[in-house]
């Protein structure tokens, strides 16, 4: 074995670190994305209208039963095909958001079903319309019951970001391939990277939990 | 403001006779369970109705049939002059005049207490925030909780949180107010606060159908007792009389069940 030589990483310590940067903007784009996602797809689901609802359905099948990588490539080579032409980096935020989504919308979905008939009655006597009723009285406990499912859902989506070095995204792992392939320090370059990844999914964690502590925290 | 109980609540007199509720042959199947069988039922402005009976008999079932939590299979209901149809509309316009209370008061958790009262009025009734917390102020000072408004449904006790279900519900004006064994879920000790809650609005004058077993409330309180069993009204007549002379055999049974512990 080389001796090790940390020299290399720390000369490209700028590069490592807007890689970083960029891991950090593509998963948080791609988590507020699911979340819109999850959100409007449970909203459509639960109208109970079939052509609202076979949709959603039908998007969650095909996202959760094929894999992310392939879900990528399709965006990426077979897009351009149709007339479609996007850079990496937006492929990568399309190709998380939806993954992501589909997710999401499974997760929201289990709190929203946890909600108490009850709840939606009150709302229902009060004259709210079956949108207000979702928006203003379902939802956020909703959120608060799958909270932490989510969270976690999140930090999968930021590590999946990854993957999408495979298309030449902009971002840490395909920094890290680069630095590697210029020195050969494949070694110091990935502990390197493990670190860092876990220190952006703690950037992550902790961010979700003040969210959650700001907006879910009510007594119960 | 409530007003001190007085014992001779029951001699309030209906000032208008002018029919508030209408229920004409309703019909309601769950599935192959016959609910509610052909059950008529007219409501006077002000009046103040007491629906009782054992469980399965249909009463739930019938008030959540006059704001269509339940829909109907056939018969028609009218509230306030407006027949309910299935379609939004009417059932919006039905729901604007009838305020519900349920069992377990259904609290939106997330809200504080000012919120859970003003959201219907900003939502449904379009008044801005600051308009919408003045009523909403003034239901919960006449609950007696306006000092609780800015805490959150699980800080408060079962008969605080019904208290708040109450004033929620005054909030939007409605001209009859439904009650869904209100007092059910309660510890013993809250019981009376509600009561004495829904006593004061009878007094106030509001036109009442109250699914209580609160018998002791059903005599200061009631115009008429409803006694029903198996889908259908079997006896209706004032409290003195349904307590001391009841007719049916089945509401013979059900009092002495019920006021055995009395």
């Amino acid at each position: 074995m080389n001796q090790l030589d940390f020299g290399i990483v720390i000369e490209r310590w700028d590069e490592l670190l807007h890689g970083v940067a960029l891991t950090l903007a593509l998963s948080i784009a791609g988590i507020v994305c699911s979340l819109v996602i999850g959100v409007i797809g449970v909203a459509m689901h639960r109208t109970r209208t079939p052509l609202l609802q076979a949709p959603v359905i039908a998007f969650v099948e095909l996202i959760r039963n094929t894999p992310f990588l392939i879900q990528l490539f399709f965006l990426f080579f077979a897009l351009p095909l149709l007339g479609v032409r996007l850079n990496p980096t937006i492929t990568a935020i399309i190709a998380l958001s939806i993954n992501g989504g589909a997710y999401s919308i499974e997760i929201i979905r289990g709190g929203v079903e946890s909600i108490p008939r009850g709840q939606i009655e009150a709302g229902a006597a009060l004259g709210l319309s079956s949108t207000q009723i979702f928006r203003d009285i379902v939802l956020i406990p909703a959120l608060r019951a799958i909270y932490p499912a989510l969270s976690s859902q999140f930090i999968l989506l930021t590590l999946t970001s990854s993957v999408c070095s495979s298309i030449s995204a902009s971002e840490l792992t395909h920094f890290a391939q680069r630095i590697e392939s210029e020195t050969f320090r494949s070694f110091e370059v990935y502990f390197t990277i493990t670190g860092l990844y876990l220190l952006i999914s703690w950037l992550i964690m902790t961010a979700l939990s003040s969210i959650g502590r700001r907006h879910f925290n009510y007594p119960n | 403001m409530q007003k001190t109980t007085s014992a001779n609540t029951a001699s309030m007199s209906v000032s208008e006779n002018e029919t508030l509720i209408e229920l004409k042959n309703i019909n309601k199947w769950f599935g192959g369970f016959h609910a509610l069988k052909d059950v008529s039922l007219k409501v006077s402005k002000g009046e103040r109705i007491v629906l009782c009976g054992p469980s399965g008999s249909g009463k739930s079932t019938l008030i959540r049939c006059i704001n269509h939590l339940e829909a109907i299979k056939d018969g028609t209901i009218t509230v306030a002059g407006k027949e309910m149809k299935h379609d939004a509309k009417s059932i919006d316009s039905v729901r604007r005049e009838v305020g519900m209370v349920f069992q377990s008061f259904n609290l939106f958790p997330h809200l504080k207490i000012i919120d859970n009262c003003s959201l219907a009025l900003r939502r449904v009734k379009r008044l801005q925030r600051e308009e919408a917390e003045v009523i909403a102020r003034r239901y919960l000072d006449r609950v007696h909780i306006l000092e609780q408004a800015d805490k959150y449904p699980a800080q408060l006790s079962g008969g605080q949180q019904q208290r708040v279900a109450i004033a929620r519900a005054l909030c939007m004006e409605p001209k009859v107010m439904l009650f869904d064994e209100p007092t059910s879920a309660l510890d013993p000790e809250m019981v009376k606060e509600v009561l004495d809650t829904m006593i004061g609005l009878a007094e106030d004058g509001m036109t009442m159908i109250c699914v209580t077993h609160e018998m002791g409330f059903a005599r200061k309180v009631a115009n008429r007792v409803l006694f029903m069993a198996d889908g259908q009204i079997l006896e209706e007549s004032a409290p003195d009389e349904f307590f001391s002379n009841p007719k049916h055999e089945r509401t013979k049974a059900f009092l002495g069940e019920i006021l055995a512990h009395n």
